[in-house]
């Protein structure tokens, strides 16, 4: 008896103390609980469930009358060309713009990682600097840039070539803010690269170097392959903003000409712009399930032995 | 296979006054093993990396084979080299490793696993060659280093301290195999090491450089028995030479209380500039314990003493006016004490004052000033 109560009270004061325990931990992750909870949790799942919804501005007062339509509004985004249209212009710009945008920012990286020290940390603050700045105030550059007077069409003009009125034309205005872009998001990735290489040894290299290879086989046999892990951060980092693409349509072109620029994320914006919340949310969601499908792809292409 | 010269060759690093490699003359015959040995810094590496193109050399020439190689790109020298970390590709199988070189140069693809297998095969590598080299041990990754070496047949194999990652049993052990596979191909060979049993044991000739500048080359035994200055003295050889310098007195050294003969030509070739004083270095070995009338014997303090079974050793100081002396002594690494090898069935103890005789046939006898030797 006497054994059996004693037992009983130390559970007790375990059963005490871990509880205590508990309590301290949630509330040191209370703020993030909180936080995250009302600013992404349920946003989250609301424009889920107003995915499947025939939400629109007018039903803002009175939300529980809307109705449960199932997949409807993804029946309709997906019998939408314009809705097509704006995926394959996202797409073209993921498949054209991610292979330009790596092969750009590594030989950057490669040609930074080499030479004097003072000059490269300036020059990699100058390559960098586009991340940092802000796109509206960038545009206003890059506006002037590639107006049909502008700076680019003035010096082509000097080679006795008469320039495209680069953003009001319906084929040049993409292949135009893809330039934009590869120039804003070349930076970020340029500083990735250059911590990869300056993660390989250099005994590596000169291993090769008494190998027998020359610098260009070097690069392909020894530095390409050890930077694949790094390559791979990239291309995900970098695939993921590019399926976003918004800004630069919205600041430079609106969509335009003739939604020749029309993204998937500024198609999401338009909708939700006309008020049809239903439709902006299902089609932000296919936006996220393809962003989800090309990351999981990109980790299986690239990182598949390791 | 090929002769291997350095002729005048010196290399300043920029930013620096003083040459890493100062005015270095070494010629490497054909399928020689030649050790570079010399204290971390003295521009052995430098040396080896030159050679191996890996390093700019800024006057001089580095011949391989007759042929002038100081300009030319690593690629084009013929040469291989096993890095101290292995410096293996992470990202290829053991076979790709070994075979990178033979692949770069367009060898047939079942020529070059030929080539790869029999390597494997001399090194044991077989059952391994699929694999990752994160997959291997220390010693299979030495010997994955050695086979991308061997699988090129190259004019020259470059080692820059091999085995210094390895521990102690499986260096001792695979200082043999290297040596005796070097000797089996006959391949020139510059081995790069700071440890003086290497040198000794793999080298059929040691170079032994400080400080940039080449101090004595020459077959092991020449080293150890007739080194050609103080620092040679100190360095070749385990445990190191006794090195001393004492006053020169009536054509005899004094030592402590004692005074030792000294042969009469290397008291002659002393100057002004020594001080009328000389540096004595005898080996462990070469002396003995002595009666204690002996005339030609000095007085050792024992303070330690240890027997290996097979040897035995005494540590002492040498005892001057009553008492033992310190500050005395210079480069040796036993503590500024005298270490005289005896028989370890008849060791003193600890606290005894014994007499010791140098065998004056294997004195080292140097000059102060230069620090060069006279005998």
């Amino acid at each position: 008896m006497g054994k059996r109560a004693r037992r009983g009270a130390e559970g007790g004061c375990n059963g005490a103390l871990s509880r205590r325990q508990a309590l301290i931990a949630w509330g040191f992750c209370l703020p993030f609980v909180l936080v995250f909870g009302v600013f992404m949790l349920v946003p989250l799942l609301s424009s889920m469930g107003m995915s499947f919804t025939d939400i629109t501005s007018r039903d803002l007062r009175t939300p529980f009358n809307v109705n449960i339509v199932g997949f409807d509004n993804y029946v309709t985004l997906l019998t939408d060309p314009r809705f097509h249209k704006a995926l394959l212009t996202t797409a073209i710009f993921v498949i054209v713009g991610l292979p330009i945008t790596i092969a750009i920012a590594m030989a950057f990286a490669v040609a930074l990682n080499k030479g004097l020290k003072h000059l490269n940390a300036f020059f990699r603050a100058v390559f960098y600097a586009p991340v940092v700045a802000s796109v509206v105030a960038v545009s206003v550059v890059w506006r002037y840039i590639l107006q049909d007077d502008g700076l680019l069409n003035s010096l082509l003009a000097v080679f006795g070539i008469d320039g495209p009125d680069w953003l009001h034309d319906t084929r040049f205005a993409l292949p135009a803010l893809m330039i934009m872009t590869i120039w804003r998001n070349m930076g970020t990735l340029m500083i990735i690269f250059l911590a990869g290489l300056q993660a390989i040894p250099t005994e590596l290299k000169e291993a090769a170097a008494v190998d027998g290879a020359g610098k260009w086989r070097t690069f392909t046999s020894i530095t390409l392959p050890l930077m694949k892990p790094t390559i791979l951060l990239g291309a995900v980092l970098i695939s993921v903003a590019y399926l976003q693409f918004f800004e630069e349509s919205f600041v430079m072109t609106q969509g335009g000409p003739l939604d020749s620029t029309l993204s998937a994320a500024y198609y999401v914006y338009q909708q939700f712009g006309f008020g049809r919340y239903g439709i902006a949310s299902a089609a932000s969601w296919v936006l996220f399930i393809i962003i989800a499908v090309v990351s999981v792809l990109q980790f299986r292409i690239l990182g598949s032995d390791e | 296979m090929a002769e291997v010269v350095f002729d005048h060759v010196t290399r300043i690093y920029p930013g620096n006054d003083k040459p890493s490699v100062d005015d270095l003359n070494l010629d490497i015959k054909d399928g020689e093993f030649l050790v570079l040995v010399g204290p971390s810094g003295c521009g052995k590496s430098t040396t080896l990396r030159m050679l191996a193109g890996l390093e700019e050399v800024n006057k001089g020439r580095i011949l391989i084979g007759g042929k002038d190689v100081t300009t030319m790109q690593p690629k084009d020298r013929d040469i291989a080299m096993v890095f101290q970390n292995y410096a293996l590709y992470p990202h290829m199988t053991v076979a790709d490793n070994m075979g990178f070189a033979l692949k770069i140069a367009g060898t047939p693809k079942d020529e070059i696993r030929k080539r790869v297998e029999k390597a494997a095969e001399i090194l044991d590598l077989t059952e391994y060659l699929d694999r990752k080299p994160k997959a291997l041990s220390g010693g299979q990754r030495q010997r994955v280093a050695m086979g991308r070496a061997i699988v090129r047949e190259p004019k020259v194999f470059l080692m820059d301290e091999p085995l210094s990652n390895l521990d102690a049993k499986l260096r001792v052990q695979t200082r043999t195999q290297i040596a005796a596979l070097q000797r089996q191909l006959g391949v020139t060979t510059l081995y790069v090491t700071h440890d003086q049993t290497e040198a000794l044991t793999m080298g059929d000739r040691i170079a032994v450089i400080k400080l940039g500048i080449l101090q004595q080359v020459g077959a092991p035994t020449e080293l150890y028995d007739r080194p050609a200055n103080v620092f040679v003295a100190g360095f070749i050889g385990s445990p190191s030479m006794n090195i001393n310098t004492h006053p020169v007195i009536n054509g005899q050294a004094k030592i402590g209380e004692d005074t030792i003969d000294l042969p009469r030509e290397a008291v002659a070739k002393l100057t002004a500039e020594d001080n009328g004083q000389i540096i004595v270095g005898f080996r462990p070995e070469d002396a003995d314990l002595a009666v204690a009338d002996d005339p030609n014997a000095f007085s050792l303090k024992v303070v330690n003493v240890e027997d290996l079974g097979s040897d035995g050793y005494i540590y002492g100081n040498i005892i001057t006016d009553g008492s033992a002396a310190e500050a005395s002594t210079m480069m040796s690494d036993q503590n500024k004490l005298t270490t005289v090898r005896v028989n370890p069935r008849a060791l003193p103890k600890i606290g005894d004052t014994v007499k010791i005789k140098i065998d004056p046939t294997k004195m080292h006898l140097f000059a102060p000033s230069t620090e060069l030797r006279l005998n």
